[in-house]
């Protein structure tokens, strides 16, 4: 390429990338970096105020808040249950429909993906109402098949409040990963399968030596936005539970909300913001280690 | 399977079953907003559910549009039900921040692809990078840049962060790569100029990227409620979502009312959805950065 094609080249470059970095730029590297910044501060919400420089303070107070351990530990369940339990679910939904007629396919599809486009308010009110004390169809139905003797208060009780948030978490994750999957094993390269089949290896074995190798960066992609999508849990925890009873469904997301929202203590909420971050990254640079190494 | 045999076939039932009964239940709550939405209080206040309604009563709705009433957009004279309100603002700020996404993202794509230019990779990095972190963290501190943009409880403040989220440039990447540089270097000969060249020869190649695009902003859009809650707080600038989640929290025991605002709020995109999906689909696949 000559030099002056090249200029050519950079600058039309630019420019077409102009507008798009703009909004790149002003919404999301600035948070983003304020977001680091601002964790080193004593900050609210008024701008009139100014910020007051405390070193690492936010997160040393971080370390010794049992709300923030609480919602941290709260947070590894919910991480630890839903993204295993997502790909394999999405992954045997896949396999069960991917072979079937086109009509049959696009109707599990959208089936799984209905809880997703519904809506996190729609999702979220209506399983209040189905987790309720009196009314709800869950102690009506366990009552009515005599799995339980009387009436549980599903959403107040420490013990059962988190697992009801992660069921209804778990609908609503399985979507996406479905459709990948679906599209990953319809791509599986066909004269492989075949030739292993003449050889007389069994659909297990298929499966495990020449399939999933072949969706395995289908797999990472999966396990990566799943993770992110479980740490940010937070709709479901405002709309449901507040994070409680007693702290008992309080997770990282939900307690920045309330820290900067509801305390207005904006650089103590940043610091939680960066630590979070930081998890996420590191869960997705070992996801990302492991499914290279094999 | 093609091997036929008796314990794969039984395997087969068993999985359809088993999906069938899955299907059921994922399309329950949905179901449960429908009919709740007709269900009168006595109904739906009782320990015993109605699988169906026994009687049908319009009361929800009626009474989903008799509340906080304000105007029809901006402050004209003319007062609607806040409902009505709701989803003036709901479809306006989809509908923006889907235009804004596409067109940008299709030209920030397009250069991604097609043009090499010093700092690209560089760029693709830092775009990819920006993916891979939560987003909602990011969103906290954009409320105070949004204050002092002096934006904050303005409906433009739940459209341009959307539009800058950097996963719509990533698609239209890929699906750019598809381009034959021939066609793109026919036109240059042929004198077309840079932004000639985009509108005649790039875009109509990548229109089903846009497609998925568009589809896949608009949905999300609607359904981004954190950045709704974080960013509007007035009755007039609220979203469907929002305005749904406010009456809740006020008449948190009327579960006919609240059914009746979570239909109005599901049932649309659920439409667009549907007609849509084929576009969706592949917008979903394509996104997906493979390892």
């Amino acid at each position: 390429m000559s030099p002056e094609l090249r200029r050519r080249e950079t600058i039309s470059g630019y420019l077409f990338l102009l507008p798009s970095l703009i909004f790149f730029i002003g919404f999301v590297v600035v948070p983003m970096v304020m977001c680091v910044v601002t964790s080193f501060f004593d900050a609210n919400m008024d701008l009139n105020t100014p910020d007051k420089f405390i070193w690492f303070n936010n997160y040393i107070e971080l370390w010794q808040d049992p709300v923030f351990l609480k919602a941290l530990k709260n947070t590894f369940i919910i991480v630890v249950v839903s993204v295993p339990f997502t790909c394999i679910f999405s992954l045997w939904v896949a396999s069960a429909i991917y072979k079937m007629r086109e009509g049959l396919l696009s109707f599990f599809r959208i089936v799984f993906y209905l809880p997703v486009v519904t809506g996190s308010v729609a999702v979220t009110v209506v399983w209040k109402w189905m987790y309720n004390n009196y009314y709800g169809i869950f102690n009506y139905l366990l009552k009515n098949t005599g799995v339980i003797s009387k009436n549980i208060n599903w959403l107040g009780n420490p013990q059962y409040a988190l697992w009801c948030i992660i069921l209804i978490l778990l609908t609503t994750s399985v979507g996406q990963p479905i459709v990948l999957y679906v599209s990953a094993l319809s791509n599986v390269d066909n004269s492989l399968v075949e030739a292993a089949e003449v050889d007389g290896a069994t659909n297990m074995q298929v499966f495990w030596r020449i399939k999933w190798p072949q969706i395995m960066p289908t797999t990472l992609y999966i396990l990566i936005i799943t993770t992110i999508n479980s740490f940010q849990c937070f709709a479901l925890i405002q709309l449901l539970t507040s994070g409680g009873p007693n702290y008992a469904t309080e997770t990282v997301m939900y307690y920045i909300y309330y820290t900067a929202f509801k305390l207005y203590r904006f650089g103590y909420g940043n610091a939680m913001g960066v630590i979070l971050a930081i998890f996420i990254g590191i869960l997705s640079a070992v996801q990302f280690r492991l499914a290279r190494e094999k | 399977m093609s091997k036929d045999n008796g314990s794969s076939v039984v395997y087969k039932i068993f999985s359809f079953v088993v999906l069938i009964v899955l299907a059921f239940l994922f399309i329950f709550p949905l179901y449960w907003i429908i009919t709740g939405m007709f269900k009168p209080p006595a109904a739906i206040n009782s320990p015993t559910p109605q699988w169906w309604p026994h009687e049908f009563t319009m009361r929800n709705i009626t009474e989903l549009f008799s509340r906080r009433t304000a105007p029809l957009f901006g402050e004209i004279a003319l007062r609607v039900p806040g409902a009505i309100r709701w989803m003036v603002n709901t479809v306006f700020m989809a509908v923006m921040a889907m235009i804004l996404t596409c067109i940008t993202a299709a030209m920030a794509g397009y250069a991604l692809a097609k043009k090499r230019f010093i700092g690209r990779t560089l760029l693709f990095s830092l775009i990819v990078a920006a993916m891979a972190l939560p987003k909602q963290v990011i969103l906290v501190p954009l409320v105070r840049e949004i204050s002092a943009l002096g934006l904050y409880d303005n409906i433009w403040a739940v459209i341009l962060p959307t539009v800058g989220w950097p996963f719509g440039v990533f698609l239209m990447k890929q699906f750019s790569e598809g381009i034959p540089g021939e066609m793109i270097e026919a036109a240059r000969i042929d004198g077309a100029s840079e932004l000639g060249t985009f509108t005649n020869v790039v875009v109509p190649m990548i229109k089903p990227g846009i497609g998925a695009l568009a589809i896949f902003t608009f949905i999300n859009s609607w359904n981004d409620y954190f950045l709704q809650l974080i960013m509007l707080t007035s009755n007039s600038n609220l979203t469907i979502s929002l305005g749904i989640a406010t009456m809740q929290a006020e008449n948190s025991t009327d579960f006919g009312l609240i059914m009746a605002g979570a239909a109005l709020a599901a049932v649309p995109i659920i439409i667009v959805f549907l007609l849509f999906q084929k576009y969706f689909t592949k917008g979903i696949t394509m996104g997906a950065v493979k390892g």
